[in-house]
């Protein structure tokens, strides 16, 4: 994709790109290459010289017990935020789609979610399931369950990932209300005067004309669990109980500021980096056969 | 107004050369349109004029003074695009204000020069109004006014009609001569329509492949094509062509004879120049225009009088026409010298 | 189901909205239950189960929270990532614009290497490169400061790629029509270019705002004096270490307060919001 006309001159957008330029390369690119260069070392007790360790912090944090469980509750983690938070919003967008009057109203009593901080929403949720003073955590008391996510890990991890899908409700709402909207009702219509019924038409049609829908939120929303829910782990569990919801992203913080681990910070930052990578690229792809279907 | 001048202009891409050299001398007023096929160069070559383009060799000359390397606003030209090319956030009159503004003309001229063009163009009415609110002709005539108030050197026109429905465009192409008549414009017109060519041009240059085949006045271009490809692209129904071989009695360098369908005529069968079969006949009313087919397989149309009988579909028949009428072109394509009217 | 037809009549349309409406209040839930605290005492909290239904706090609870908060005024928080949240929406809108503008319409030397780097930037979170970064704006003495706040979050190419998609959409012929009349470069991005991308400019400034108002880690990271701390970072460090019981009608409100305007800008900018996160998903 080429314009046909281009103005004439160097200088000129050359001093055009110089803001964006200077800040990415001061805030983005050196960091990045800061976070690769001191993955290759590790630093003395003191701070005060650096020991080249090659691939040393890599191979340490691939044989770490710690860094290995924090990948697989990553990796839960992601799964059931996805899973949870795009299942409802498919439930309610498939209800609001049958409304030909009305799926409007819903969706303004739906999205504003989206716009609350993750950590507000940890805040929130917290404070509903608090130990102490929380009313759902009161109420469960009440029918005979001991609510405690501060030292049942499987109540923490249900939580977190309570908190990050609630406000991601509001965002796959939105994209699969479009997607379903987006069906040309005929279709639809044509498979009801075949005899389909609701659940079977569903199955056999509008799902699969849903799948380019489908497939774009799942990596939206594996990016979204993996990166930016650090605010909920942070303001409901702090990772615990005993790491049970140390996150990737949450590890390179706890272990890169509390810690002061430099060098295994540094090389975490550049397995997360990969991952991304990876995750940019598949949704790439997908953009680009979804620009040609 | 002014004089345009074209010098054996060539444009290349990369290696390719698309545009092989083209010459003309634009005299002051007059309006020159440049007609050929889609892909002939016809569009490249005005773009090389209004310096959207680089020249790759050759030289053009406004008024006298060569603009190959000129900016476009440097070479006091106006254009009319195809897709208009209309500001969308602005109304029709900052439309056709901008470049006065740009070149800080008085407030009041412009108001002025904006006025007279509208009313010219019967855009009084309009001016306030967003391009996304005006009909296909309007924005037409937007795209005009915004020239005109320029009062430039040479205005040109890239196939501006092309995107109105046929009814407009018949209205527009009397509204652009019209126009010109009274502003006495130098103008570059293109078009692939040789009906706007031959009603609009003084003179026309008949474009193919990146060669101009052909310049001259719409009547003489018609009349004297010098190309088998100006034949057989001006006028409608096509130019019929016959193998020489198949008429006989033909000079020897003659290869092709171009048969205007209206110069040709229904023969008693077995007479006539050549025999064929009458496959179908579409009467228009005015006229009827015979397709037949040649006993060698190819077709032929005659067009001919309305009123004149038909024959019935399946007729064998001859066809007739004078001789003097032939065009006939020899293997290169180019013209040969007509003998019998020699 | 037995009927066959496409939308729900009769008591299958009742289901249907009941469905929704359960669902809108299992997400209005935590809201709900956030402003209720937020209206009444703290002995009310704290001894459960605190009511489901407002008080007659909300005055004094949110004037505590904005004048005196727990460790800064609530007042100056809301300040101060109003000033982020512009700063990163603005600035990243402007550097963006700009450069998008160079790269598409001007053929110059390094024209791909540049579109190249910029691309590489696209979703890479400030979080995973956040050890590095901090370091360099703590180096730049940026530590509580608006800057240091602001300008490593700008430092990705969205907005710049956002542009350049919409800039390839506008017709050449308009370009072309702008240089005839006389019109330069930057003449043609502030009559034509900028005009047009009105719309587009206005959705992502509605997802940039929110963006950069819903920062946590970062703030969290270089603000560590309580007068430039974010509201929503902000909200954590009102809850006591160690055993305290946490003021919870003040945090409460502070939450209220900090989700207030964000869902402002998505609720009275809906249509331009859902524009701006299509495009900027694309």
């Amino acid at each position: 994709m080429e314009k046909r006309v281009t103005f004439k001159g160097w200088l000129l957008p050359l001093c055009l790109l110089l803001p964006q330029v200077v800040i990415t390369a001061v805030f983005f690119f050196y960091p990045a290459g800061q976070a690769i260069y001191q993955s290759l070392f590790i630093p003395d007790p003191f701070g005060l010289s650096m020991r080249f360790v090659g691939l040393g912090n890599f191979e340490y944090l691939l044989g770490d017990p710690y860094y290995r469980a924090s990948f697989l509750t990553t990796a839960i983690f992601s799964g059931l935020v996805t899973v949870v938070s795009m299942g409802m919003a498919l439930y309610l967008a498939v209800l609001a789609d049958r409304l030909i009057k009305g799926s409007g109203t819903y969706r303004t009593l739906l999205i504003w979610p989206y716009a609350v901080a993750p950590a507000v929403a940890g805040v929130l949720w917290l404070f509903m399931f608090n130990t102490r003073v929380g009313v759902v955590s009161w109420y469960l008391g009440i029918l005979g369950y001991d609510w405690n996510h501060v030292l049942n890990e499987t109540e923490a991890m249900g939580l977190v990932v309570v908190a990050s899908s609630w406000g991601r409700v509001s965002y796959n709402f939105l994209f699969f209300l479009a997607g379903l909207q987006a069906i040309p009702k005929s279709v639809i219509e044509a498979a009801a005067i075949d005899g389909a019924h609701f659940w079977t038409r569903f199955r056999t049609i509008v799902f699969p004309l849903l799948s380019p829908t489908t497939f774009f939120l799942l990596v939206v929303n594996i990016v979204y669990a993996f990166f930016e829910t650090f605010g909920v782990i942070h303001t409901i569990t702090s990772g615990g109980p005993q790491q049970a919801t140390t996150i990737l992203v949450y590890k390179v913080y706890s272990d890169g500021f509390v810690g002061q681990d430099l060098g295994s910070s540094a090389a975490q930052s550049v397995i997360l980096l990969i991952v991304v990578g990876i995750l940019t690229i598949v949704q790439f792809k997908f953009i680009e056969r979804r620009v040609h279907y | 107004m002014a004089t345009l001048k074209l010098d054996n202009v060539k444009k290349r891409f990369g290696q390719t050369e698309v545009i092989h050299g083209v010459s003309i001398d634009v005299k002051d007023g007059e309006f020159i349109v440049i007609v050929g096929p889609s892909g002939c160069g016809k569009s490249t070559l005005l773009r090389m004029v209004a310096g959207l383009e680089a020249v790759s060799s050759g030289e053009i000359q406004i008024d006298g003074t060569r603009v190959n390397d000129a900016e476009p606003m440097d070479r006091d030209i106006a254009m009319v695009f195809q897709n208009y090319a209309l500001y969308p956030h602005m109304s029709v009159f900052d439309n056709m204000a901008y470049g006065l503004k740009i070149a800080k003309t008085p407030k009041l001229e412009i108001a002025d020069r904006v006025g007279t063009a509208a009313k010219m163009l019967e855009l009084e009415d309009y001016l306030t109004r967003k391009p996304r609110e005006l009909s296909g002709g309007q924005r037409q005539r937007v795209a005009m006014g915004r020239a005109i108030v320029r009062k430039p050197a040479v205005f040109l026109f890239d196939e501006p009609l092309s995107n109105l429905d046929a009814k407009l465009r018949v209205q527009m192409r009397l509204e652009i001569k019209d126009l010109q008549r009274k502003l006495g414009i130098t103008a570059l017109y293109v078009t692939h329509d040789q009906v706007e060519a031959m009603t609009l041009a003084d003179r026309m240059i008949v474009m193919n492949a990146g060669v101009a085949d052909q310049i001259g006045a719409p009547l003489e271009v018609y009349e004297n094509p010098q190309t088998e490809f100006v034949a057989g692209f001006i006028g409608s129904p096509a130019t019929n062509f016959i193998p020489a071989e198949t008429l006989g009695d033909r000079p020897a360098k003659v290869a092709r004879v171009g048969v205007r369908p209206e110069h040709a005529v229904l023969a008693d069968a077995g007479t006539g120049q050549i025999q064929g079969k009458l496959v179908y006949a579409e009467a228009l009313g005015a006229e009827t225009l015979l397709h037949l087919r040649l006993q060698s397989g190819e077709m032929f149309t005659i067009r001919q009088d309305g009123t004149v009988p038909v024959p019935a579909d399946g007729t064998l028949t001859g066809v007739d026409w004078r001789q003097s009428r032939e065009i006939s072109f020899g293997s290169d394509g180019h013209r040969t010298p007509n003998e019998s009217a020699a | 189901m037995a009927d066959g037809m496409v939308e729900k009549r009769g008591v299958g349309l009742w289901f249907t909205h009941l469905g929704l409406i359960i669902g809108v209040l299992i997400i209005f839930f935590p809201i709900w239950l956030a402003f209720v605290a937020s209206t009444v005492t703290q002995p009310e909290i704290v001894r459960p189960p605190m009511p489901l239904w407002p008080g007659d706090q909300f005055f004094e609870n949110y004037r505590k929270a904005l004048v005196s908060g727990i460790n800064a005024p609530v007042a100056k928080m809301l300040f101060n990532s109003f000033v982020m949240a512009m700063g990163i929406a603005l600035g990243k809108i402007v550097i963006s614009l700009l450069s998008a503008f160079a790269i598409v319409y001007f053929k110059f030397p390094g024209r791909r290497l540049f579109f190249w780097l910029i691309f590489l930037t696209l979703m890479l979170p400030v979080e995973v490169r956040i050890v590095p970064t901090y370091e360099v704006v703590a180096g730049f003495g940026m530590l509580n400061s608006y800057s240091g706040l602001i300008f490593p979050l700008i430092a990705s190419a969205t907005a710049t790629f956002l542009f350049r998609q919409f800039f390839m959409t506008v017709p050449d012929e308009l370009a072309e029509a702008a240089r005839v009349d006389g019109a330069r470069p930057m003449r043609f991005f502030w009559d034509i270019l900028l005009p047009m991308s009105r719309t587009n400019i206005a959705a992502l400034f509605v997802i940039l705002f929110i963006y950069g108002w819903n920062q946590y880690l970062w703030p969290l990271l270089i603000t560590t004096d309580p007068s430039m701390n974010t509201i929503v970072m902000g909200i954590k460090q009102m809850f006591p270490s160690g055993d305290d019981i946490a003021d919870w009608p003040v945090i409460m409100a502070t939450s209220i307060l900090a989700m207030l305007p964000p869902i402002i800008v998505v609720i009275s900018m809906q249509k331009l919001f859902i524009r701006g996160l299509v495009d900027s998903e694309k």
